[in-house]
């Protein structure tokens, strides 16, 4: 499978998710793993340019496939709009939730700019917060849709 | 364990007659909740997420391998909006609505849809071909369904006379990410009638065809006739008490939720 750009090989024995794959043999502990039944986004992943839980793919069925993780949108020190407006806006407090914000958000901002509150909330409705943060993250990301909105991009 | 990643679906019929214990896996949300609980420990998988045959819409034939963010965007009102409360993005992304009647779950939100259509859903096998059978011949019972194990789920099939106006409703504890404890699925015209569908009030989706009659033949049905509707949903819904809500509780929240939906679909 080729992940955040590179072409990796894999040796999968079982039915295990590709969350523990891309933890365990891949070492990018960026996808969280909390609930183990998609009901939390914490392990927000984009396969073959779909967001999905990572914990819900059986990792067999990423044969041949693209994925994007958390780990793959930051470009060195440089970091993803979203992730700035998240460190901006205080949208972090505990952090565990955040690499499944931070995918959820930045595939919803790399294809739309500037939505509106309610494209922001639907885009984000399957991430869960445990600090309940949720005030600061939407206010972060309406605030990144603000500045979208007066500077457009080229 | 052993996995195959067919591109078409006569190799993955093949793989399947060679093999009728292997798992099918379509978008995983179901069968990898169970694998992560320890509750399934496949030995052989076949991914079908790469055959193209099941993927696209034609007329009134909606590929199994639709997802839920394919179907929010797609022709059917009630479809759409029944998609849309499904899950979160990410599990729409993946599932799909053949494995919605794979998994057969008295909850499934798309079961009440079909129900309503009557729709007939398409198998495929390697050695007998193809055979249709309609939702209520296909769903036997709580999270069981009449696929024989050397079959695939290749297709739902709309039959003609598509209610205009239809309506979809679902009642859980949260907006998001959320089970359905009743769903109902309403559609109406002049021309073919009202149907009736409720889901997760009995085994399998429920038509309410007592209901179905009396209202039909009411053009502009009086407070005592949408009363009567009522009384006549919740005598047809078979529900039981669960941790998700009791017997009682989705009797009566059928009643309000065919109703709700039934003024929608007669306004103007």
């Amino acid at each position: 499978m080729y992940v955040n750009g590179l072409d990796q090989t894999v040796d999968i024995r079982g039915p295990e998710s590709l969350l523990d794959v891309l933890r365990d043999d891949l070492a990018l502990p960026g996808s969280k793993n909390a609930c183990e039944q998609g009901e939390c986004g914490s392990c927000s992943v984009v396969l073959d340019g779909d967001v999905v839980c990572a914990c819900l793919v059986m990792a067999v069925d990423a044969h041949g496939s693209t994925v994007r993780t958390v780990e793959g949108y930051a470009d060195n020190d440089v970091l993803h709009p979203v992730q700035m407006a998240l460190l901006e806006g205080g949208g972090v407090q505990c952090g565990f939730c955040t690499p499944g914000f931070v995918v959820a958000a930045a595939e919803l901002f790399d294809v739309n700019p500037t939505p509106s509150t309610d494209e922001i909330r639907e885009a984000l409705a399957g991430n869960v917060c445990r600090c309940t943060g949720y005030g600061a993250i939407l206010r972060g990301l309406e605030e990144l849709a603000d500045r979208n909105r007066r500077e457009p991009a080229p | 364990m052993d996995c195959d990643w067919p591109h078409d679906l006569d190799a993955a019929l093949s793989a399947l007659a060679d093999d009728p214990d292997a798992m099918l896996l379509a978008g995983g949300t179901d069968v990898m909740v169970e694998v992560n609980a320890g509750h399934a420990n496949p030995e052989h998988v076949i991914a079908l997420r790469r055959i193209d045959a099941l993927r696209g819409w034609n007329g009134h034939r909606i590929g199994a391998g639709v997802t839920y963010t394919e179907m929010e965007r797609g022709p059917y009102p009630a479809l759409a909006q029944l998609a849309r409360t499904v899950g979160s993005p990410q599990i729409r992304n993946a599932g799909t609505i053949g494995g919605n009647l794979g998994t057969a779950s008295p909850a499934g939100d798309t079961l009440p849809f079909l129900a309503a259509l009557d729709a007939e859903v398409e198998l495929h096998s390697a050695r007998k071909g193809v055979r249709t059978m309609r939702w209520d011949g296909f769903l036997v019972g709580v999270k069981q369904n009449a696929r024989r194990s050397d079959e695939i789920i290749a297709a739902v099939r709309l039959p003609g006379g598509i209610p205009e106006r239809q309506e979809f409703g679902k009642i859980g504890v949260r907006n998001a990410m959320v089970i359905s404890m009743v769903s109902a699925c309403v559609m109406r015209d002049g021309e073919h009638g009202t149907r009736v569908a409720l889901g997760a009030v009995g085994p399998t989706p429920i038509r309410a065809r007592r209901a179905e009659e009396m209202i039909s033949t009411e053009p502009n049905p009086s407070e005592a006739a949408l009363g009567e509707f009522v009384r006549l949903v919740r005598e047809e819904v078979r529900p039981i008490s669960d941790h998700r809500g009791t017997e009682a509780y989705r009797r009566h929240a059928s009643g309000v939720l065919a109703r709700r939906l039934l003024e929608r679909c007669l306004a103007p």
